[in-house]
C-alpha cells in the first residue's frame, strides 16, 4: 500500500481555522503512534518505577513515626511529622540558610561567570588553554573541592589566613556561623562559576556582532554596548543560567557535609533531611522533610520562572 | 553493505563480554573454586594488618574469612553497615562495631545473639566489666568484645612539675585547667568539635559527677532524660571554665583526637599540654620520636606522663570513657554458625594480645594485660591504668535511639564556648525530650 494513497484519503477540516487545527490522523499515523507508544511503554514504566515509586513511598512513610532501629515502635501519626517540621525553628533556619546561600552564590557566580564568559569569547591567543583553565574547577568533584577548601581555610595547615593580613594566623574559620558560611560559599562559588560561564558563553555567542558593530559606529561606549546591546540580547540565556544554578544551589549538600557537618547552624535543608534519614534512621520525619524539600524546589523553580519571566522556549530557540 | 563484515566481529565481542561477565558472576556466587564459603568481615581501619593476619589464622577448612574495609569515621561506618543490614544483606557475616552501635543494631534485629556455650565463651569472668557491659542487650549477648578503649590524661611531666600539680594523686578538671593556665603557652587538649567524641567528653563529665545523660534507656523513646541535674551543671561548669581560661587550644571548638597531638611536643619547644585522649597516644608518640610533631628524642618521650581521667568534682571518682570494638554477627548471614565460631576466634586472648602489641588497641580481657608480650610492650603502671579505667569507666547511654541522643546533646552543647551551667543542661534536657518524642528536628 502506498503512503500517498493513505494521505490523500485523509479528510481535511472545512473550517476557516484550518491552518491552526491539527489534521485528523490517518490510519497509518495512528498505527505508527500506537506502535510508538508500545515501544516507549517499557521505558515509561521503568521511569515511573525509579522516579514515582520513591516519591510515593516517601509520602507514605512520612505519615509514620518510624525509626529503623526500633521497627516495633512504628506508629501512624498522620500529618504530625509535617506539623513538627513546619513549626520547628530549625526547619526555617535551614531554609533561610539555603535561600541565603542560593541568592549570594548565584549573584557572585553571575558576575564572575559573565566576566569569564567575556574572556573566553574574546580571547584570541591560547584560547584552548584559557578556556580549559577556566573550566577546570567544574571538573573537580564537589566533595574533593570541599576538602581542598576546608584544608585551605584550616588554621593549622591552611593558607587562607596567611593571604589575609588583617586576620591572625590562628583565626578559626569554622568556629562561627558567619565565617563558616563564607568558607562554604567561597567553595561553592569557586566550584560552579565555570558552569555559569559556560552557559553565558553560549548566550554571548548568539549576540549578533553586527549589532555590536552598529552600536560602536553610533558612538556607544563599552558600557552602553554591554548594557544596551549585549545583555538584553542574551537575556534568555542569563535567565536559564540563573534558573539552573539557583535550583542546583538550593540543593547544596556536599560542601556543608565536608566543611562543617552542619556545625554552628550551617545546615541546609538537604543536609537536614540527610541527617534525619541517613544518620538518625528516622524514616518518618525524614520522609516528611524530603517531601517538603521536593515541594520547595518546585516553589523556587516556579518563582524564578514567573518573577524573572524565564522563557525556556525562546532559550531553546523554539520561537 | 559496508557494515556487514563487521557484524560477526561485534557479535564475537559481545559474546566474549557476556561470557566474561557471566563467569565473573558465577565465580563470585560460588565463593571460590572449592565451594568453601567466604565470610565477610567488615572492619574499621584500626589495626588493619593485624586484623588481616587474624582473618587468615581464623580461617578453617570449612570457611575462609575475607576482610572488607569500612570508612574511617564512626558515623560513616554505622551508616554503611546499617544500610546493608536494613536491606537484609546475607553477605554481612562479621562486623566490627563501635560499642554505642550495638544496642541500636541489636534492637533492630540485625545482630544474631550468641547463645549457650558460645555466649559463655564470649563473655566470661575474664572480660573487663566495662567491655562486657557494651555487648549485652535485653539480657542477651549480642556481640563479642574484641578490644577495649579508654581515655586517660596524658601530660608532660615537666609541665605538671612547673605548674606545681601533684600527678600521683587524683586530679580534678579544675586543677588541670588552672595548672595549664598558669604556665605560659601550656594548653588543655580536648575533643570539642561537633561530633561523637564531644559527647564522649560530656558523658564522662556528667558520669564523673555521679549523674547521667539519660536513664532507663531500654524504654526506648520513653527513657528518662536526666541531664538537667546537678551533675549536668557540674559538667557544664568544667566546659565553661576551660572555654574561659587561657588554656584552650586555637582550634578548641573544632578540635578532635588528632589535632592536639602536635601540641604535646611543639617544635618551638613550648611547655606542652594536658590532653585527654585514647590509648593509642602512647604508641603514637613512641613511633614518632625524632619526627615533626613527635618527641625530639627518647628523653623527651620519657617526659610523657599519664594519669587517670580527671575528676569532675573533688572527692567523686572519675568515670573514664569506654570505647573499643565489639564483633557482631549479621542476623541475615547465610553461615551463622561459622560466623559465630569465627567471632570467638578473632576475639581470643591471643588475638587481643596481638592487637595490643602491634596497634595499641587494648584488650577487653583482664588476663591479657598480664601476658609477657604486653608487659614488655608497655610500662606496667600504664597497663594497670588502662585496666582500671576500663573496669571502672562510665559507658555512654545504651539506647536504640543513641544516635538521636548524641546528636541532640551535640546541637545544644556546641560550640563549647556557649556552654553555661545555668542554661545548657536545662535547655539540653528539654530538647532531648522533644527529640525522643519525635517533636523536634535535629
Amino acid at each position: 500500500m502506498s503512503s500517498a494513497a493513505v494521505q490523500t484519503a485523509t479528510p481535511t477540516q472545512p473550517t476557516g481555522k484550518a491552518s491552526r487545527t491539527k489534521p485528523a490522523d490517518s490510519d497509518r499515523s495512528r498505527a505508527e503512534n500506537s506502535l510508538g507508544r508500545k515501544l516507549v511503554a517499557p521505558a515509561i514504566v521503568l521511569m515511573l518505577l525509579v522516579t514515582a515509586f520513591p516519591m510515593l513511598r516517601a509520602l507514605y512513610l512520612s505519615l509514620f513515626q518510624y525509626s529503623l532501629t526500633a521497627p516495633e515502635e512504628r506508629s501512624f501519626v498522620g500529618v504530625d511529622n509535617y506539623v513538627t517540621a513546619l513549626t520547628d525553628p530549625l526547619f526555617w533556619q535551614t531554609t533561610a540558610n539555603t535561600v541565603g546561600i542560593m541568592v549570594i552564590t548565584v549573584a557572585f557566580e553571575l558576575v564572575i561567570g559573565f566576566a569569564f564568559a567575556m574572556v573566553m569569547h574574546r580571547v584570541i591567543f591560547a584560547r584552548g588553554v584559557i578556556r580549559t583553565s577556566i573550566l577546570i574547577p567544574y571538573g573537580i568533584i564537589t566533595v574533593v573541592s570541599g576538602f581542598a577548601w576546608q584544608f585551605a581555610f584550616s588554621n593549622t595547615n591552611g593558607f587562607v589566613n596567611s593571604w589575609l593580613p588583617f586576620l591572625g594566623d590562628d583565626f578559626n574559620w569554622f568556629a562561627s556561623y558567619e565565617s563558616s558560611m563564607i568558607a562554604i560559599m567561597v567553595s561553592e562559588i569557586w566550584k560552579t562559576t565555570p558552569f555559569m560561564s559556560l552557559l553565558l558563553l553560549a548566550g554571548l555567542a548568539q549576540v549578533s556582532e553586527d549589532m555590536i558593530e552598529a552600536a560602536k559606529v553610533d558612538g556607544a561606549t563599552w558600557f552602553q554596548r554591554l548594557f544596551k546591546v549585549i545583555l538584553p540580547n542574551m537575556r534568555a540565556a542569563i535567565m536559564v543560567a540563573v534558573l539552573f544554578r539557583a535550583l542546583d544551589a538550593y540543593r547544596i549538600f556536599d560542601n556543608i557535609f565536608v566543611m562543617t557537618a552542619g556545625a554552628n547552624g550551617t545546615s541546609s535543608i538537604s543536609f537536614l533531611t540527610y541527617r534525619q534519614v541517613i544518620e538518625q534512621f528516622q524514616l518518618g520525619i525524614g520522609s516528611a522533610l524530603s517531601v517538603l524539600l521536593f515541594l520547595s524546589v518546585l516553589v523556587v523553580a516556579f518563582v524564578i520562572v514567573k518573577v524573572f519571566r524565564v522563557d525556556l522556549a525562546s532559550a531553546r530557540q523554539e520561537r | 553493505m559496508e557494515r556487514r563484515p563487521r557484524r560477526p566481529v561485534r557479535r564475537a565481542l559481545a559474546a566474549t563480554a557476556a561470557l566474561a561477565c557471566g563467569s565473573a558472576l558465577l565465580s563470585a556466587c560460588a565463593g571460590g573454586d572449592s565451594g568453601k564459603p567466604t565470610l565477610n568481615w567488615y572492619i574499621n581501619p584500626d589495626g588493619q594488618e593485624t586484623l588481616t593476619q587474624l582473618a587468615e589464622q581464623c580461617s578453617t577448612d570449612e570457611y575462609d574469612i575475607a576482610i572488607q574495609l569500612l570508612p574511617t569515621s564512626a558515623t560513616d561506618q554505622r551508616t554503611q553497615l546499617a544500610r546493608r543490614l536494613a536491606a537484609r544483606d546475607s553477605s554481612t557475616d562479621l562486623m566490627s562495631l563501635d560499642p554505642v552501635f550495638v544496642p541500636e543494631f541489636a534492637n533492630a534485629g540485625w545482630l544474631a545473639p550468641f547463645e549457650g556455650d558460645l555466649a559463655d565463651q564470649v563473655v566470661d569472668d575474664d572480660v573487663l566489666a566495662g567491655a562486657a557491659e557494651t555487648v549485652m542487650w535485653e539480657d542477651q549477648v549480642v556481640a563479642a568484645p574484641q578490644w577495649a578503649n579508654t581515655q586517660v590524661l596524658w601530660f608532660r611531666r615537666s609541665l605538671a612539675e612547673q605548674a606545681g600539680l601533684d600527678m600521683s594523686q587524683p586530679v580534678t578538671w579544675d586543677q588541670v585547667i588552672e595548672a595549664a593556665a598558669s604556665v605560659d603557652g601550656a594548653t588543655v587538649g580536648v575533643q570539642a568539635d561537633r561530633y561523637e567524641a564531644y559527647v564522649v567528653w560530656i558523658n564522662a563529665l556528667v558520669e564523673g559527677a555521679g549523674g547521667s545523660i539519660v536513664e532507663d534507656t531500654e524504654a526506648g523513646r520513653e527513657a528518662e532524660v536526666t541531664i538537667d541535674s546537678e551533675a549536668g551543671r557540674e559538667a557544664a561548669a568544667v566546659i565553661q571554665k576551660l572555654a574561659d581560661s587561657g588554656a584552650t587550644q586555637p582550634d578548641f571548638t573544632t578540635s578532635n583526637e588528632g589535632t592536639s597531638l602536635g601540641r604535646m611536643f611543639p617544635e618551638d619547644g613550648g611547655p606542652g599540654e594536658f590532653m585527654n585522649n585514647w590509648t593509642f597516644v602512647y604508641k603514637n608518640y613512641e613511633g614518632t620520636i625524632g619526627t615533626p610533631g613527635g618527641p625530639a628524642d627518647q628523653e623527651a618521650f620519657e617526659d610523657l606522663g599519664w594519669a587517670r581521667y580527671p575528676r569532675t568534682v573533688e572527692g567523686e571518682p572519675s568515670k573514664p570513657p569506654i570505647g573499643g570494638i565489639d564483633i557482631g554477627v549479621g542476623a541475615y548471614s547465610e553461615n551463622l554458625d561459622f560466623a559465630q565460631e569465627a567471632a570467638v576466634c578473632v576475639t581470643s586472648p591471643e588475638a587481643q594480645s596481638a592487637l595490643a602489641v602491634n596497634d595499641g588497641l587494648m584488650p577487653s580481657r583482664a588476663s591479657v594485660y598480664d601476658s609477657p608480650e604486653l608487659q614488655e610492650a608497655y610500662p606496667a603502671d600504664l597497663l594497670d591504668l588502662y585496666r582500671e579505667s576500663i573496669e571502672e569507666g562510665g559507658p555512654r547511654p545504651k539506647s536504640a535511639f543513641y544516635s538521636q541522643i548524641s546528636s541532640a546533646v551535640q546541637s545544644v552543647w556546641h560550640p563549647p564556648t556557649s556552654v553555661s551551667p545555668e542554661s545548657t543542661p536545662e535547655e539540653s534536657a528539654e530538647f532531648l525530650r522533644a527529640v525522643l518524642d519525635g517533636e523536634a528536628l535535629l
